[in-house]
């Protein structure tokens, strides 16, 4: 495994680098999420429990009811936002949660983030270029 | 993003400084979302943010009681407390956390209230109508085919994207915010004649007649295809407002659905054809009675059959429904143990009221409620362990958010619930 590059839209400007948290569920704001902690809280979603705090949250998008954006944003004026976002499907919930989250995010990649990236890959998050740069785990240690 | 010379001036401060955020806030979230340009709208629906505990906790304990403070960073996302101006759109405020006529009943703590009447008094010197519903297209806000519109709760929206061939999308509190600041809203998505396209095809195959059934066609629908946008075959007859209002606000809970079509009912569909465009399905799914019954098990996951809470009106009843559940407790009382509970728009209340249906529901025990939602406002009689609605969406959200037990029926079940104290409810 080496580094890998993909190539998409920015959807917020800026740069940062972290380490991945990768679902293939998409995510609820409202009912979905402890703002107060960065915790995923849905019943049925496979990273209960975990928090995003810190981290690039690697998802298909955004689900569930409008006030979406108010939720993310809390996460942020709390201090527990994710570091940055890379989702697969645009909506207006998703784009909104992105830009008052204000955090770098990427979208329209040319390769599946959801394939390529997995969770705890160190991943670079060009928001301004739409670049986003991915170190498998495996060769951090390297 | 290509902004037109008014569109530069305001975003640079020709009109103050909270219309320049505004605009700047409208064009940041355009240009996430790949949209070209801009469009004007008159016609705005959302939510302000701080009637609710908690929510105000993150600003400074000074500036808690300080509306432009409060709307400058949970409606509009700016850093800068801002001095608000009048909006300059028609703007119209969904679901309060109250209803101040029955802040007793609902058990709403002092508190709330005061934050409540806070931003209420903002709303009246804003000049956003505090209509505090759900449901304003009940209530005379009815946009005219083609109209752009920037409203925010997805069971209005759905319904005034479908039925009335308005255009929107599902916005949030801050674009909502800032729309009714400036009269903008991103060009994007359902504003654009080919974002209206349906992707999906439904056949039903089942003859969908019940506001029940068509609750659950639209939760099973929505489950299906998500965000995506369906064209309905095989409908039989021309549905009630009820039930489209019911199938659309299932589908947009389950999935993320903004828009159907149905040919012959819906404006913008004369076919399947049609109604597709230049699409091809993305896939073609039956509804059968097989898919009902599995989307009605999908709900009813409770076990005790001793019902406390009847919730009904979601989205807000109509003044049919309220009409229909004064007639079902008309001269009879409702069982000790059980309370229910019918959310109307005050607009509704009034005619209700003025019909004496009110009456007849009052009498027997029950509530007409308005400005107000169990589950979103979080509102519900003392030890409540088990609820019953004939909304699949109050029934989605109400064992998520309240963590009731929740049956799911039609109106007759529920009221026939609240009368003896016990659910009887099966899908006929």
């Amino acid at each position: 495994m080496s580094q890998i590059t993909l190539h998409g839209r920015g959807v917020v400007p800026g740069v940062v680098e972290g380490e991945a948290l990768v679902t293939t569920q998409t995510i609820s704001g409202f009912g979905g999420i402890d703002s107060k902690t960065g915790t995923i809280t849905e019943i049925r979603h496979e990273l209960r429990g975990q928090s995003f705090k810190g981290k690039v949250l690697v998802f298909p998008g955004a689900k569930g009811s409008s006030g979406w954006a108010s939720h993310f944003q809390t996460t942020r004026l709390a201090g527990n936002a994710p570091l940055a976002m890379i989702f697969t499907i645009l909506t207006t919930k998703m784009a909104l949660g992105a830009v008052v989250t204000r955090v770098p995010a990427v979208t329209d990649l040319d390769q599946d983030p959801l394939k390529v990236i997995k969770t705890g890959d160190w991943v670079r998050v060009d928001g301004t270029n739409g670049r986003v740069d991915v170190t498998p785990k495996d060769l951090q240690n390297d | 993003m290509q902004l037109t010379d008014d569109e530069k001036a305001i975003r640079d401060g020709s009109e103050g400084e909270a219309r320049a955020h505004a605009m700047d806030l409208l064009v940041r979230y355009g240009i996430a979302l790949g949209a070209e340009r801009l469009v004007d709208t008159n016609s705005v629906c959302g939510g302000v943010v701080g009637s609710l505990p908690g929510r105000r906790d993150i600003l400074p304990e000074d500036q808690r009681m300080d509306m432009d403070a409060v709307f400058s960073l949970l409606n509009l996302d700016s850093d800068k407390r801002l001095e608000i101006p009048r909006v300059k759109t028609m703007s119209y405020k969904l679901i309060d956390a109250v209803d101040m006529e029955k802040a007793d009943i609902q058990r709403v703590p002092l508190k709330t209230q005061v934050l409540a009447k806070n931003v209420g008094d903002f709303c009246t010197r804003v000049g956003i109508n505090k209509c505090n519903t759900c449901a304003p297209y009940q209530i005379g806000n009815v946009p005219v085919y083609g109209e752009h519109c920037a409203w925010m709760e997805s069971s209005a929206v759905i319904y005034i994207n479908s039925l009335l061939g308005a255009r929107s999308n599902v916005e949030g509190a801050h674009s909502t915010a800032a729309a009714s600041l400036v009269g903008k809203i991103p060009y994007w998505g359902y504003h654009t004649p080919e974002g209206r396209k349906a992707d999906y095809v439904i056949d039903f195959t089942y003859d969908v007649q019940t506001m029940l059934e068509w609750g659950l066609a639209g939760y099973y629908i929505g489950e299906k295809v998500q965000e995506h946008t369906p064209v309905i075959n095989g409908v039989t007859h021309t549905p009630h407002a009820n039930n489209l209002k019911h199938f659309g606000a299932a589908a947009a809970s389950a999935g993320g659905v903004e828009m159907f079509h149905m040919p012959g009912i819906t404006p913008e569909a004369q076919n399947e054809a049609h109604a597709l465009g230049p699409n091809k399905a993305i896939e073609r799914i039956e509804f059968g009675r097989a898919q009902l019954e599995e989307a009605y098990g999908y709900f009813n996951t409770a076990t005790d059959t001793d019902v406390d809470f009847i919730v009904i009106g979601c989205p807000h009843a109509s003044l049919d429904q309220v009409k229909r559940v004064a007639e079902l407790l008309d001269g009879k009382h409702l069982s000790a143990n059980t309370d229910l509970w019918i959310f109307t728009p005050r607009a509704l209340k009034t005619m209700a009221t003025r019909m004496g249906y009110t009456e007849s529901i009052e009498r027997a025990g029950a509530h007409v409620m308005s400005d107000s939602c169990a589950a979103l406002s979080k509102v519900y009689p003392k030890g409540v362990k088990v609820a019953a609605t004939d909304s699949c969406k109050q029934a989605h959200y109400l064992p998520a958010i309240l963590g009731f037990q929740t049956w799911l029926g039609s109106t007759e079940d529920c009221v026939n619930a609240a009368l003896t104290g016990k659910w009887t409810g099966t899908l006929a």
